[in-house]
């Protein structure tokens, strides 16, 4: 594997969202990706990818399919290390800590970095039990605590007056957007630092995806948010700053704005013109 | 024309209808086999308990002599008419010109001992009379079978109590005085002797362990045994007390005696100790017959066995199956399980655990008698001998675990099973999805803390349905327990109120065995038959019940994830 260090390459410097004149001073980095490959035994599946992902803002990676976006997204809370023959080269760090690091504690990162996945994935449990795991795992915790703990997620997630009346049922009777919520409620439910967002919306319907859009922009105040979305109407409604990933490689990253309306490379004014993809 | 029949056949042909009709007669086929099978047992089995009317056949024999006898038809079949003649050595004379077939009643005339054999076959066409007689007797005795005959009186010690018609009555009262004495006698020995004889056993051992412990220092050894000799002292002043009750209770047990006169007019005394039941098929109106047979059942669910098993009960052998099982299912379930998240979630998937795979897989094809084999060298000899030597020196040279038992049966079945659990837990592992997984992961669980918390869970059902099929293969397995632990008759059953009160130690008592030693090794083939039938039906009305338990657990579970796969 090639360890090239930052000198080694030009365009050293993480790639950064401009600081523009209503942002003097730039916005903490959450996640700070530096260099970072990823390879599938032989093959790259990330190259060299270096960007900043700022606190409290939505951050959305587009890109069409196989560009590795979702594979980036599993780095941050270290999803790959279940898939056998994965090397990677390079740094993450999370609020200055790599993430990489031999002595990181990767159930403990996984508390701090939450994920949501394209399909609902609710534990064959009572919604209760759902959003209660992840909060006992952490250790034992008094009932009323955990009872309270449980509201205030189901109510982040927009979920409380839907089901309060029934969390001692299976979270399997919640229709598929209420599974994801309930899935969101119960990555919120451990307080992470930072949420990751795999295609959340992707197998729901519409009124439902409008209601997890929903969700992210009130979420967005509390967390840092990382969504993967190949829908580019929904990139440009829920996040701040969007990434243009093509082939393994970050072709651009900068205000969604910007991205969407003033593209600086021709690649990624294809993609949004609909060129390819 | 015939073109177009070919054609039309063709189209057939192609239709897929006689595919259907061709899995559908297999299906019919293999339905009816199986019912066919278990009406069969059902039939022979429980048919043999209802109390059928006995009959008073007068005939006249091959010699021309005439005879009575007096007992129920069990059977009856038609022959050939060669076949006849060749089979009782008689020349074509004896039979009527023309007549192809003959046809032959068996009849069960119990009275074993006076007038054996207790079963006969009779030609029809040398019968004269057939009646019913309203006061014919059955006695179910304790030994010597059925006895069949006319009640003539009734005697209290030696002295007439009565005679004529009133005795019945009469007779029916001192059994059921009868009938409550042995269930004195019998809670005395099982309860009281039995304990004090455990006791006595105890206290022997550990006097022999105070021999064998020589580093002991005398003072106290000698405090030691004094108080062995007192307690024992005390406990066979005891016993004897209790053989004296025994013995009061044995000698008011035989006080009374009745008369039986035998349908050949023979004069039969019968202690009324020895008459298990009584009763006069002929009399008894339907409902009284039901009662009866219901009895009949009873008994032989609850009762132990008699006269080499033809008679009696079968509960040890129920209770032996059971324990057996479960103690199996208890054994069997951890290690497959785990062996099986082992092979599935941890082991680096590749050729070796392939391999590995293949031969669990291939171990459920290993013949029963080898498991037996290998359990006898190295269960029972092995383990089990190191185990005397460890925990129980005191009793040797007789073997406490080193010897066939019922923890060794168990644990040479759940061997004999445990690829069936292993092959269907990962079964159940591979279907979990991959999602449920990660989802788990993605919360900060560890991967144990997933498997414990989420997947094996989820794996439930897919484990259960894998020691149901253990259990249906175990509770049938026969071969192998022979070496380990089964036995004709056991003493005593493993679950007792004598401290431990499991006593996995034990030799037991099995269905299938039980089958296969009054079928096959029993003295009164005619006897026993009705027997292996009903022991039959009732080895396979317990695997259904233990496999319903199970499945009503597993549908259970697989509500609760329904949805998910």
């Amino acid at each position: 594997m090639t360890s090239d260090t930052i000198a080694d390459r030009p365009n050293a410097q993480p790639l950064k969202p401009d600081a523009t004149q209503e942002q003097p001073v730039s916005l903490p980095d959450s996640l700070l990706v530096d260099g970072w490959s990823l390879y599938y035994g032989e093959q790259q599946a990330l190259n060299s990818i270096s960007l900043a992902i700022p606190q409290k803002q939505a951050t959305a990676f587009i890109g069409p399919s196989g560009c590795g976006k979702s594979t980036l997204l599993r780095c941050f809370n270290r999803m790959n290390d279940l898939i056998d023959n994965v090397s990677v080269s390079g740094r993450i760090t999370l609020e200055g800590q790599d993430i990489y690091a031999k002595d990181v504690d990767v159930a403990q990162l996984r508390r701090r970095v939450g994920m949501v996945f394209q399909r609902p994935n609710p534990f064959p449990k009572t919604i209760y039990e759902n959003v209660a795991y992840g909060l006992r795992l952490a250790g034992r915790i008094p009932k009323t605590e955990l009872d309270d703990r449980v509201e205030w997620a189901l109510k982040s997630a927009a979920l409380w007056e839907e089901v309060r009346d029934r969390l001692k049922e299976s979270a399997l009777g919640l229709s598929g957007g209420q599974q994801q919520r309930l899935v969101i409620a119960r990555a919120v439910a451990v307080q992470p630092a930072v949420l990751l967002l795999d295609e959340p919306a992707s197998a729901l319907d519409p009124i439902s995806t409008l209601k997890i859009e929903e969700l992210i922009h009130q979420l967005k105040s509390e967390y840092t948010i990382v969504i993967v979305t190949h829908n580019m109407q929904q990139a440009a409604r829920v996040s701040d700053y969007t990434a243009f990933l093509y082939l393994g490689e970050l072709v651009e990253f900068d205000r969604t704005d910007d991205v969407f309306t003033n593209p600086k490379k021709p690649q990624t004014e294809d993609y949004i013109t609909g060129r390819y993809g | 024309m015939l073109k177009e029949d070919r054609f039309k056949l063709r189209v057939w042909f192609a239709s897929g209808e006689p595919w259907v009709w061709l899995n559908a007669g297999a299906v019919g086929i293999s339905i009816t086999a199986v019912v066919g099978l278990l009406l069969l047992i059902a039939v022979r089995g429980f048919g043999h308990f209802w109390p059928a009317s006995v009959a008073l056949i007068g005939y006249t024999d091959r010699s021309g002599v005439e005879q009575v006898v007096l007992g129920e038809v069990t059977d009856s079949e038609i022959l050939a008419a060669s076949q006849y003649l060749e089979a009782t050595g008689q020349s074509a004379d004896a039979l009527p010109a023309g007549q192809i077939e003959v046809e032959r009643w068996q009849i069960k005339t119990g009275n074993r001992r006076v007038a054996p054999p207790d079963f006969r076959w009779i030609p029809t066409h040398y019968i004269d009379s057939v009646r019913y007689p309203e006061d014919a007797v059955v006695l179910e005795r304790m030994e010597w079978g059925n006895a069949y005959g006319f009640l003539t009186a009734t005697y209290e010690g030696d002295v007439l109590s009565s005679d004529g018609p009133a005795a019945w009555d009469d007779f029916l009262s001192r059994l059921q005085r009868a009938v409550l004495l042995r269930e004195q006698i019998k809670a005395l020995e099982n309860d009281k002797l039995n304990h004090i004889n455990y006791a006595l056993e105890q206290l022997r051992l550990d006097r022999k362990g105070l021999h064998r412990r020589e580093s002991l220092d005398p003072v106290a050894r000698n405090a030691r045994m004094a108080e062995i000799d007192t307690s024992e002292q005390a406990l066979q002043a005891e016993f004897q007390a209790g053989e004296q009750e025994l013995r009061a209770l044995q000698g008011a047990l035989h006080r009374d005696s009745i008369r039986l006169r035998t349908a050949s007019g023979m004069e039969l005394t019968v202690n009324v100790g020895d008459v298990v039941r009584a009763w006069r098929p002929n009399a008894m109106p339907v409902l009284q017959k039901i009662g009866h047979y219901l009895h009949s059942v009873g008994l032989f669910l609850t009762d132990t066995p008699r006269e080499a098993n033809t008679e009696g009960g079968i509960y040890p052998a129920i209770f032996g199956t059971i324990m057996m099982v479960l103690l199996m299912s208890i054994l069997v379930t951890p290690f497959g399980v785990i062996a099986a998240l082992y092979l599935r979630e941890y082991a680096k998937q590749g050729p070796f655990v392939r391999l590995i795979r293949i031969a669990v897989n291939n171990l459920a094809g290993v013949p029963s008698i080898v498991y037996g084999v290998f359990g006898l060298g190295f269960f029972v000899y092995f383990l089990g001998g190191n185990l005397d030597a460890l925990f129980f020196p005191d009793a040797l040279p007789a073997p406490t675990f080193g010897t066939p038992g019922l923890l060794w049966a168990s644990l040479t079945l759940a061997l004999l099973t445990v690829p069936v659990v292993v092959v269907s837990t990962e079964e159940g592992l591979t279907r979990i999805p991959r999602a449920i997984r990660e989802g788990s992961l993605a919360l900060g669980a560890t991967k144990a803390e997933t498997l414990f918390k989420v997947v094996i869970p989820m794996a439930s059902p897919a484990i259960l349905t894998g020691v149901i099929l253990a259990v249906a293969r175990a509770a049938g397995e026969v071969a192998p327990l022979m070496l380990v632990g089964v036995v004709k008759l056991a003493p005593s059953l493993p679950l007792d109120g004598n401290f431990p009160f499991v006593h996995l130690e034990r030799k037991f008592m099995h269905l299938g065995f039980h089958i296969y030693d009054v079928g096959f090794q029993s003295p009164n083939v005619d006897a026993a038959r009705p027997l292996v039938y009903a022991t039959a039906l009732l080895l396979v009305l317990l695997i259904v019940a233990l496999n319903l338990t199970a499945i009503m657990l597993r549908n259970r579970l697989e509500r609760r994830y329904r949805g998910v796969e």
